[in-house]
């Protein structure tokens, strides 16, 4: 029965609505794709930032640039290195110091094995520096780097893979070759797609460099400043004090670099730009194309309806009537088209879409929509006008 | 050839065409559908020129292809001469701009067409409304006049028709309607009774006479001579240009078919 009126309903919708629907339709994909396209492009860039604010943005990491030249072979970093900035006392800026060693090892508890992705050595200054907090257990301590103590703190991936749903805190590994008590797990922070921050195990550097990587250089050192606006200033006394005990005068050759997460977070953010820009360019390409629709059935409406057109100007319809007459229809599908559009973009946006949640951004909202009515107005005005300016004579002997 | 002088202390006409040329297509292919007399010696065409007076009633006849509705249709403003001059109450209307021809059309002219012309999909009232929406008429005053003359057509109980619910006869009568709901100065009608038998014909010419008396200008075109014998004036085109002008009654006087049932 609800089927039967339906049909009888879409029988209905027979001829010129059928046209004016599927006109409407372009925009609407148009101006839906808009929104929905920059909510993603917007969403992901959310996402970006968001994860890399978890890792601390007043944070700085030096790491080592490879040899410049042959004749001055570059001096790696070292823990003296990290020494000299910690204990430096011309530089406020800088809060702690952690030298950071990493390398792969793999681990082992009963009989599972696992590799996990980095195994890092470093002081307990580290965990704040990166932001790491732990869920379960404690940090490593100054003492247990003193001592080079057999202990580890698991990352919350690597927890996972080695104990399951065991409590690891308490229990041994045995990371390469040799045993480590695991004192604590992290809060997981989530992966930015690229590496995992959460599959990680962190031991006293002398440990790991007593194991694995043997005392020489370190990979980098973390530097913690006092707050994300001391950023600047603590990379400048990292940079300075380094010159100092590398011996190297001119800052142009220096063998290190510093880098800082916020740094990193604009070289994210314009990639996500792009992206964005991207898709927007596509889905403004869509709202062309829906506009091309518009300006397509008014030139099929106004072609058919020429004779009407003369007749109206013979009666002594201006100009601007006609002109109004033909521009209302256009605006009116492109306004339709554009309300529904605008549902459907944020519809849309409330589902997650390869796997970034949308974030739709107001401005699109509206230019979409103004730009969609926009060129309602200005695709409908071509056909439009040309009925408009017609002699009534040439109009009447239309065929 | 030229019009008669209407009588002296008479307002002058309201129709004065000067060499008005029209033709269509280029070099070998021109048709000139308005061309007047030859230049002595077969030369150029000089155009037709026609003065018609204010209140007068004219038939124009002649063979099919001869220009009448060329002709007809510059009177009206729905065309533009090639060459020559068209003066409506002694305005230029070559100087007019768009805005202005529109407002000619609407207020001076009610312009009936050879085919009908009505517009599709639109009720009969709604129809003989348009020149009055066109002229800024409010809705009721509108409906009001519209289903006058509706009813002066005699179709007062069809309004609500569209035009594919009307027989032939009766949509040319919505046309006469229609043009004539402005109360225009001129009614310009193409054929208005060429569709229609004797009977709907005598009704529209006797709508037709009773404007004229009334004042108004009227210029018709007409292949039959019963039709003709209505006007006050006679024009014959011949392959675009007047070959006759035969005046049958006075400018001032009724129009002589009314006369004529008057005096019987
Ligand atoms: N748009 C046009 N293009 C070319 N030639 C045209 C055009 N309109 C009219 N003509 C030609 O001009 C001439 C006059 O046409 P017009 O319509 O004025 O004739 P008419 O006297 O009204 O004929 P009828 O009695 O059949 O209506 C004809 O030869 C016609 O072929
Ligand atoms: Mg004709």
């Amino acid at each position: 029965m609800l089927w039967q009126m339906l049909r009888f309903a879409l029988g209905g919708l027979a001829a010129n609505k059928v046209r004016s629907a599927l006109t409407m339709l372009g925009v609407l994909i148009g101006v839906a794709s808009v929104i929905l396209l920059l909510a993603v492009g917007n969403g992901s860039s959310v996402a970006v930032k968001d994860s890399i604010t978890a890792l601390g943005t007043n944070s700085l990491t030096v790491s080592s640039t490879s040899a410049r030249g042959a004749a001055t072979a570059a001096k790696k970093l070292t823990v003296e290195d990290a020494k000299a900035l910690a204990t430096a006392t011309d530089a406020p800026a800088i809060k702690s110091v952690a030298p950071v060693v990493t390398t792969t090892a793999t681990a082992l508890y009963g009989n599972i094995s696992y590799q996990p992705g980095s195994v890092v050595g470093t002081y307990p200054a580290y965990f704040e520096t990166a932001n790491q907090k732990v869920a379960r257990g404690d940090y490593f301590s100054n003492d247990d780097v003193l001592n080079s103590r057999k202990v580890a703190v698991l990352g919350s991936a690597t927890a996972k893979q080695l104990f399951d749903t065991e409590d690891p805190v308490g229990k041994k590994i045995v990371l390469g070759s040799t045993p480590f008590t695991v004192v604590g797990v992290l809060q997981a922070k989530g992966s930015t797609g690229f590496n995992d921050p959460d599959d990680v195990v962190i031991a006293p550097l002398p440990t790991v460099q007593n194991a694995f990587t043997g005392f020489g250089s370190v990979n980098q050192i973390l530097v913690q400043a006092g707050s994300a606006e001391q950023t600047t200033e603590a990379q400048n006394d990292v940079s300075r004090i380094l010159l100092g005990t590398h011996a190297i005068a001119d800052p142009a050759k220096a063998d290190f670099r510093i880098s800082s997460q916020s740094s990193l977070l604009t070289a994210r953010e314009s990639t996500t730009r792009t992206f964005t820009v991207l898709l927007g360019a596509v889905a403004a390409i869509s709202l062309l194309v829906g506009g091309i629709g518009i300006t397509n059935i008014m030139l099929v409406t106004v072609t058919e309806r020429t004779k009407e057109i003369g007749i109206r100007k013979a009666l002594g319809a201006p100009r601007a009537v006609v002109l109004g007459q033909f521009l209302m229809e256009s605006t009116l599908l492109s306004v339709l088209g554009a309300g529904l559009g605008v549902l459907a973009g944020l519809i849309g946006s409330h589902f997650s879409i390869v796997g970034i949640k949308p974030v739709v951004i107001p401005e699109s909202v509206l230019g979409a929509f103004g730009i969609a009515v926009a060129i309602g107005l200005f695709f409908g005005s071509y056909p439009a006008n040309r009925a408009a300016r017609l002699r009534p004579i040439d109009a009447l002997r239309h065929e | 050839m030229t019009a008669q002088k209407p009588p002296a202390g008479a307002r002058p006409p309201v129709i004065q065409i000067r060499q008005v040329i029209k033709s269509y297509g280029h070099g070998d292919a021109v048709v000139h559908a308005l061309r007047g007399p030859s230049a002595p010696g077969g030369g150029e065409p000089l155009g037709v020129s026609l003065d018609i007076a204010e209140g007068d009633y004219v038939a124009v006849m002649g063979s099919s292809g001869s220009g009448k509705s060329t002709l007809m249709n510059i009177l009206g403003c729905l065309d533009v001469p090639t060459s020559g001059r068209y003066l409506l109450d002694g305005i230029d209307v070559g100087h007019l701009d768009e805005g202005q021809l529109s407002l000619v059309r609407n207020r001076k002219i009610g312009f009936v067409f050879q085919s009908f012309n009505l517009v599709p999909r639109t009720t009969a009232l709604a129809q003989v409304e348009l020149p009055l929406a066109y002229a800024g008429v409010r809705a009721a005053e509108r409906r009001r006049r519209a289903l006058a003359a509706l009813s002066l057509v005699g179709l007062a109980e069809r309004a609500g028709h569209k035009p594919n619910q009307l027989s032939g006869g009766q949509q040319q009568r919505v046309a006469v309607a229609r043009a004539l709901v402005t109360a225009p100065a001129m009614l310009l009608a193409d054929e208005p009774t060429g569709n229609l038998d004797s009977h709907s014909t005598e009704e529209v010419l006797s709508i037709i006479d009773g404007l004229n008396a009334a004042g108004r200008t009227v210029v018709l075109i007409t292949h039959e001579d019963e039709v003709a014998r209505h006007a006050k004036r006679v024009i014959r085109l011949m392959d675009g240009a007047i070959v006759s002008d035969v005046r049958q009654a006075e400018v001032d006087g009724p129009p002589p078919a009314l006369g004529v049932e008057v005096g019987v």
